[in-house]
């Protein structure tokens, strides 16, 4: 499978709920005011958010008002078009040759996935060639390092770990200090899943980045967020509250081939800006994509290839 | 027998369910069956550790039915009257996975198929509800996470799909954060209107009778010292954060957000570290701190020597206003009462 096919299978749910009412609309017959306001529909239960919705539908109109969409094939290129435009300037892939050790420190809230995210990371580093070290700082949840060290043996990456129910940030200072000893191109820390309502989790991240930022200058190269698709709109407001107190470069949403939400994806390109890096679209260990723009609108609204 | 998403927190769920139902006077027994996620099972029998309530394990193994008809077998044994299965995680359209739940169902014959739910799912949460309880079929519902920034909305909209009620509500990281679902509560906070039956409720909890006749004893005799002090402090904390008790007082929830209360729980934990910092001695008689003692306690607490004279400044107001109390006061007070 490649990995257009793969983003478009695990796009599957989000992708039929959103055609099933944009045919229904349009298919076989003139387009009209009433078929945009059932696509309009059919974007806003996607969960891409009213706002980005809002421009969306505005953008097809004009074209439509303008002669340039005509039949139903026509809408579809259209939004497709639309979307990608939307998404192109957060396709931003992540250059882990800039330093070395290259540091990634992941945050999310409890269950989004974030230590088989890292696993599935530190796999797709490995098979390019690279030197991985992973931190074990979830020191809160009952066997969380358990599981990371689980992982570590499976892609054959080292571990940096403490005991349950230290200082996470002694383990990440411990792990940076390895990494720089064992010559290794990328670190990547696991953390506790935090709600981002809580402002003391909030705060212990921030002694967790400036631990990590005096030992390397300029570290954590990569604050990457994870998202559970299955949040949806959630997942937008998570984003927002991680990105004004921790600043965030990255995110990776997960779990999306268990929705039919993948449309919040929409607006956290649109009104964020923050740059998709992966997509997380099933549960084996190389079911991490790299984000692209235009694979993501073709798999969320093309039927047929 | 707990079921969900991924990351929904049915493991947790199940240690928190295990100490609720213990509480009740039950013997519950925890039996891990997720056998795809690393540490899963060992992630189950740490908690069950944490809360001394029996783990049911079966290294090597991992076919989640040869569990379970094990476990069944092992709490007759040992008069195990509950049984808290938790199983992996799996999507509701992963007819594979699904399938495998309905087999387990078949042999556990569980009294109550739970499914566990994220609470920030959002509307999701009905399709996801109603496919479970259509193929495996569900009789309760755990909404978990509701100390995010959810009302948990979604909660309505479940009971009125799939007709299934709402059993529980997880609203910590601590293992004692559930609580049984209320509709009425579930309503004013909704609504944003607070949930004082839930405070007096912790508070009851919370707050032992007996230690609290024993402290007014105490303070009768004017023998209120810095330890008791810190045990008050202790307990306070039990009920949570001063954010989360100021949102059960009905109208008090608006200010939720509104005002920092990072600050004051700062000054909470300050006074605790520095009654951490002094030794016995020092507690019960605070009279003996001198300027180098002073020193010491701000340097072992991490404070600086204003804030230590400032705490000791208070309890010795606190004391005054205690002998206030006692001399004429909580005596005298009710006679004047009544006499008048």
């Amino acid at each position: 499978m490649n990995l257009f096919e793969k983003i478009r299978e695990g796009l599957t749910k989000t992708r039929d709920q959103l055609l099933t009412r944009i045919e229904w609309a349009v298919k076989g017959r003139p387009i009209s005011e009433e078929a945009f306001d059932a696509i309009e529909e059919a974007i806003i239960l996607s969960d891409a958010g009213l706002e980005t919705t809002e421009y969306l539908i505005r953008e097809l109109k004009e074209k439509w008002k303008r002669g340039q969409i005509k039949t139903s094939d026509d809408i579809e290129r259209s939004i497709m078009d639309e979307v990608e435009k939307i998404l192109l300037p957060v396709e931003k892939e992540v250059d882990t040759n800039t330093h070395k050790p290259f540091v990634i420190l992941t945050i999310g809230v409890n269950g989004v996935g974030k230590t088989t995210t890292i696993a599935k990371l530190a796999h797709f580093f490995k098979k390019a060639q690279k030197k991985v070290l992973l931190g074990a700082c979830d020191t809160f949840r009952a066997a969380a390092i358990e599981q990371l060290e689980v992982w570590a043996k499976r892609v054959n990456a080292d571990i940096i770990k403490h005991s349950q129910g230290s200082d996470p940030a002694a383990v990440a200072f411990d792990a940076v200090k390895a990494a720089r000893a064992r010559d290794i191109n990328i670190l990547i820390l696991d953390t506790a899943g935090r709600l981002h309502t809580k402002s003391n989790l909030m705060e212990e991240m921030k002694k967790i980045k400036r631990v990590i930022g005096k030992e390397i200058d300029g570290a954590p190269h990569e604050t990457l967020l994870v998202v559970d698709a299955t949040n949806g709109q959630n997942a937008i407001v998570q984003a927002k509250t991680f990105h004004d107190a921790l600043h965030i470069n990255g995110i990776i949403a997960t779990k999306l081939d268990g929705t039919a939400k993948g449309g919040f994806i929409l607006p956290i390109a649109h009104t964020l800006k923050i740059p998709i890096r992966f997509l997380g679209i099933g549960e084996k260990i190389d079911d991490l994509v790299p984000f692209q723009a235009h694979a993501f609108s073709r798999a969320l609204f093309h039927s047929k290839d | 027998m707990l079921i969900g998403l991924q990351g929904s927190g049915k493991t947790t769920t199940a240690g928190k369910l295990a100490l609720f139902l213990r509480k009740k006077a039950r013997k519950p027994l925890l039996v891990p069956s997720d056998v795809y996620r690393p540490a899963a099972i060992e992630q189950l029998v740490k908690l069950g550790n944490q809360i001394m309530i029996d783990t049911f394990t079966m290294p090597e193994i991992n076919d989640p039915l040869a569990i379970c008809r094990e476990a069944k077998a092992y709490a007759m044994k040992h008069g195990c009257d509950t049984l808290i299965v938790d199983t992996a995680g799996r999507l509701h359209i992963n007819d594979e996975m699904i399938e495998e739940l309905i087999n387990q169902k078949k042999l556990l014959t569980p009294r109550e198929t739970m499914l566990v739910l994220d609470a920030m799912t959002g509307q999701d949460a009905v399709n996801i509800a109603s496919t479970f309880n259509e193929k495996v079929g569900v009789d309760g519902i755990i909404l978990t996470k509701l100390d995010g920034d959810t009302r948990g909305g979604a909660a309505i909209s479940i009971k009125a799909v799939t007709g299934k009620p709402i059993k529980f509500i997880g609203v910590g990281e601590k293992l004692d954060a559930i609580e049984p679902f209320h509709p009425e509560r579930m309503a004013s906070r909704i609504l944003g209107m607070g949930d004082i039956v839930s405070l007096v409720e912790k508070a009851q909890e919370v707050f032992d009778e007996k230690q609290a006749r024993a402290l007014e004893k105490k303070i009768r005799k004017e023998e209120f010292t810095l330890e008791d002090f810190r045990d008050q402090i202790k307990q306070m904390k039990k009920l949570g954060s001063i954010e989360s008790i100021i949102s059960m007082f009905p109208g008090l929830s608006k200010f939720r957000g509104a005002i920092d209360f990072s600050q004051a729980e700062q000054d909470i934990k300050k006074t605790e570290a520095i009654i951490n910092s002094m030794t016995q001695k020092e507690r019960l008689f605070p009279t003996i701190i001198d300027g180098s003692r002073r020193l010491r306690i701000s340097r072992g607490s991490g404070t600086n020597v204003q804030d230590v004279n400032e705490l000791l400044k208070r309890y010795m107001e606190m004391k005054k206003m205690i002998k206030k109390f006692t001399k004429g006061g909580i005596k005298g007070f009710p006679k004047q009462l009544f006499m008048r």
